[in-house]
């Protein structure tokens, strides 16, 4: 085996009282892309701060190319050839997409004055390079988070980056979009740089690398090349217990309609979406990212206009654009960006847990704080929330534990109708089987749950009925001895499922 | 690594995002030229008084100050953070100005205007340096310096004046002497303005600012060093303030320690109606400059149109809020065209 081209030995770091990473290795060869796995919390996203230079170790040593190396800033990590591509990329909205590409290195003309046509050509080359189309002249506001990594890519090749570091890029993309940045991924590599990818996603860990470092509890695990291993002991050097299983939906006995969606449409957003969900039963909304799902959840919610079409829960009409009246009616939403329209980062767990209710829980008008932490307390443990004190911000959790308290705070309304988008987005096998599980529970009490998801085993797993959207329509609504990956993947690519 | 010769040597077209981009930017600068025109000519047929010689002139040297300073702040509100005690470092710079003249009555008038800069420079490294060091939010240190500034310049006048008489009249004609009809204090204020606008513009630490009121994260994660950039921004605005301290002194003449007091809120909307976002990362010098041309327009237009004069205040207001929702409106219209452009692109 050729040597290291980056090496971490014994790399510890604490925040507190909490390790973080407790002495982890890693090597990476130039010419792989070695994938990093484990559960949320496991140290993922430690490591790769560590590696961007933004949290300098505690103890331990990297070495690049056989020299010790010293990060203490991400000024470092640049100049070491490291690039951090992350989930949810960092772009300047404001500056334009070539901008972006060389922000604070722009190329200099006389005078030392920004040479605007040598930023913009080389921008150009560089999309050029990685086989995509994007204007080098448009505001990156507006972007898709798959344009905007590609940015993150350009620019990570702007600076020769050797190392490249990917934390979760497809948790937001659509089939096509992580192809896509498959092949872009593989060409970085076979130009001889070294590529760190994690994901929670087996099939894309097995489909793109070389080999695979498990973490668990900050601990290093093991490191194996991908055709030793199966998803099975995968998954089990990850949670270091059995998983029993991940989509353990029950069958439970579906009831009288609870969700009633009639013709439903918002010029240039849907049409005429209509669909039904029953108490006890689990209907998953499939497609590709933008076909407009959770446009729709949201025009249901009230959060969004809509021009015609009527919402009918338990058989009363909701009026439009009311999220209060939505709440009063027993729906509930927990939204798809959880960081942004879900939780508030700043207030405590049981803040947040029990915002939707601080007036049937206040007295005389006034919250009580006892009263609050009670019931924060009783849901935080039916969720096993892993937080030191519920009285900690939000933004200190891991995210599947924000996952959890977002959930906490809308299953806390006893809702009838629980409309979950991509409930499971970004966290852990093991947090992901508690969620699974959760809901399924709660369709065998009577909840009508409509469930957005871009994970295809995971809508066949739990979906009682799949419906699936195609640029702003439903196209398909299939039952759940009838739906197959194949099924699903035809009607949201528009190829005509069964109607 | 692959070459690209080939593809890098090809000549990229002006796109259609770029002209987007182009046009959104004319029509906010535009607009605010076309709204000043309006009201120009509106007034200038209702009153040909208006436009004399002499009554353009005092629009320009009206604008003058308030449009040094709208540069200043222009150049901290593009990195997301504001400077309230601009008026307070003016007060403080013209009476130091005055105090100089009063002390040495030959002092060579360069001498006055590095003082006042000076002075101005240090004000805006005590802002830039509790902002940076502190990282506590800019309106709440600069509401803070504001008082402390003001507070100063009282104690040290201490119920004094500096008269006209004490100036030397070298440095008092400098306040209404012309260069072809265009009044010299107004040529600093031209020279300022393209000098800020350049370097925004053309160089990378410009480029910075833009990053650091887009995102500031981001911008630390790029490598930016913010704390070290946001400290330059203030110590500017303090400098231009000192700056506009020296020509406030040059043009009235006569002072005490109430030179300027409120004007950071005119500032501020003259910032905010040329567009230049209140949350930062866009917006132009250029566009600060001609909102406070157009509020001192206004402020001397309604008189001449026989509008009670107390109505002045209810204006600026309104066009504040215009320019909000104006800024508010193109942000929809550009997302949505984006958007639609990267789902179909």
């Amino acid at each position: 085996m050729t040597p290291p081209l980056l090496a971490l030995d014994g790399v510890s770091k604490s925040f507190g009282a909490v390790a973080a990473l407790r002495e982890v290795r890693l090597e990476l060869t130039v010419g792989e892309i070695h994938g990093l796995v484990g559960e949320n919390g496991a140290g993922k996203s430690t490591l790769v701060k560590v590696l961007a230079g933004a949290h300098p170790p505690d103890e331990g040593t990297l070495t690049l190319d056989g020299e010790p190396l010293v990060l203490n800033g991400p000024a470092d990590a640049r100049g070491a050839g490291i690039a951090v591509i992350y989930q949810e990329p960092t772009l300047f909205p404001d500056l334009s997409v070539a901008e972006n590409i060389f922000v604070g290195r722009q190329p200099l003309r006389g005078l030392r004055r920004v040479d605007r046509p040598a930023m913009r050509s080389r921008a150009t080359a560089l999309f050029a390079r990685l086989g995509v189309h994007l204007d080098p002249d448009r505001p990156a506001r507006g972007l898709s988070i798959a344009d905007q990594q590609l940015v993150e890519i350009a620019k990570a090749l702007s600076f020769d980056a050797r190392i490249l570091v990917m934390d979760e890029p497809t948790a937001a993309l659509s089939g096509v979009e992580v192809e896509r940045l498959f092949a872009v991924t593989r060409s970085v590599r076979d130009s001889g740089a070294a590529v760190l990818f994690i994901s929670h996603r087996f099939d894309e860990i097995f489909a793109l690398c070389q080999r695979i470092t498990v973490l668990r509890d900050g601990r290093w695990v093991s490191t194996d090349p991908v055709a030793a291993l199966t998803v099975d002991q995968l998954v089990r050097r990850m949670v270091g217990r059995e998983v029993s299983s991940l989509y353990p939906k029950q069958d439970a006995a579906v009831r009288e309609p609870r969700l009633e969606v009639r013709g439903l449409t918002r010029a240039g957003v849907f049409t005429d979406v209509t669909f039904t969900v029953h108490s006890g039963e689990i209907v998953a909304l499939a497609g590709l990212v933008g076909a407009g799902r959770s446009e729709v959840v949201r025009a249901v919610f009230g959060v969004d206009r809509y021009d015609r079409g009527e919402v009918v829960v338990a058989g009363a009409r909701l009026p439009r654009n009311s999220t209060a009246e939505a709440i009063r009616a027993g729906l509930a939403l927990v939204p798809e960006d959880r960081r942004q329209q879900g939780l508030v980062m700043e207030l405590s767990v049981e803040r947040n847990a029990t915002l939707p209710r601080r007036w049937s829980l206040s007295r005389f008008g006034f919250l009580t704080g006892a009263s609050e932490r009670r019931s924060a307390r009783t849901w935080a443990e039916r969720l096993r929330v892993r937080t030191a004190r519920l009285s900690d911000p939000v933004w200190m959790l891991s995210g599947g534990n924000q996952q959890k308290v977002v959930l906490a705070k809308w299953l806390s309304t006893e809702p009838r109708v629980l409309i979950v988008d991509e409930p499971t987005r970004g966290i852990d096998v093991g947090t992901k089987a508690e969620v699974h599980r959760l809901l399924s529970q709660l369709a065998a009490d009577g909840v009508a749950v409509l469930m957005i998801s871009s994970e295809l085993p995971e809508v066949l797993g739990m979906a009682d009925r799949v419906l699936v959207m195609h640029e702003g329509r439903l196209v398909a609504d299939i039952p759940r001895d009838r739906a197959g990956e194949e099924s699903v993947m035809l009607a949201a690519t528009g190829q005509g499922g069964p109607r | 690594m692959t070459t690209l010769d080939t593809v890098a040597a090809r000549p990229t077209r002006q796109s259609r995002g770029t002209r987007l981009v182009n046009r959104v930017f004319l029509v906010r600068e535009l607009g605010i030229l076309i709204g000043l025109a309006l009201l120009v000519t509106g007034t200038a047929v209702a009153n040909p008084r208006f436009l004399t010689a002499q009554s353009v002139k005092d629009l320009l040297l009206g604008s003058t100050i308030l449009a040094i300073l709208a540069v200043g702040q222009a150049v901290v509100v593009i990195t997301r953070n504001v400077d309230l005690s601009v008026g307070s470092v003016l007060g403080l710079s013209a009476f130091a100005a005055g105090t100089l003249f009063l002390r040495w009555p030959d002092l060579p008038i360069p001498v006055a205007f590095g003082a006042g800069v000076a002075l101005g420079t240090v004000c805006g490294a005590v802002n830039g340096a509790l902002i940076a060091a502190a990282r506590v939010p800019a309106l709440v240190v600069t509401l803070g310096t504001l008082y402390v500034f003001r507070g100063i310049d009282y104690v040290w006048a201490s119920g004094r004046r500096v008269n006209a008489a004490d100036m030397p009249g070298g440095f008092l004609r400098l306040g209404t002497a012309t260069v072809w009809g265009v009044p010299v204090l107004t040529l600093f204020a031209v020279v300022v303005l393209l000098v800020a606008g350049y370097a925004l513009r053309s160089y990378r630490s410009g480029r910075d600012l833009y990053a650091i009121g887009s995102d500031p994260a981001a911008a630390r994660l790029s490598g930016i060093r913010v704390g070290r950039r946001v400290f330059a921004a203030f110590v500017v605005s303090g400098a231009l303030a000192g700056l506009a301290g020296v020509l406030y002194a040059a043009r009235f003449g006569t002072l005490d320690a109430n030179a300027g007091v409120g004007a950071e809120l005119n500032v501020v909307a003259a910032v905010v109606v040329g567009g230049v976002a209140i949350f930062g990362g866009s917006g132009s010098v250029y566009g600060a400059a001609l909102g406070a041309v157009l509020l001192t327009t206004i402020g001397s237009a309604l008189p001449v149109l026989g509008i009670n004069p107390f109505w002045q205040r209810a204006a600026v207001g309104v066009l504040i809020l215009a320019a909000i929702g104006l800024d508010r409106a193109l942000a929809v219209r550009v997302g949505r065209s984006l958007r639609q452009r990267s789902a179909h692109g």
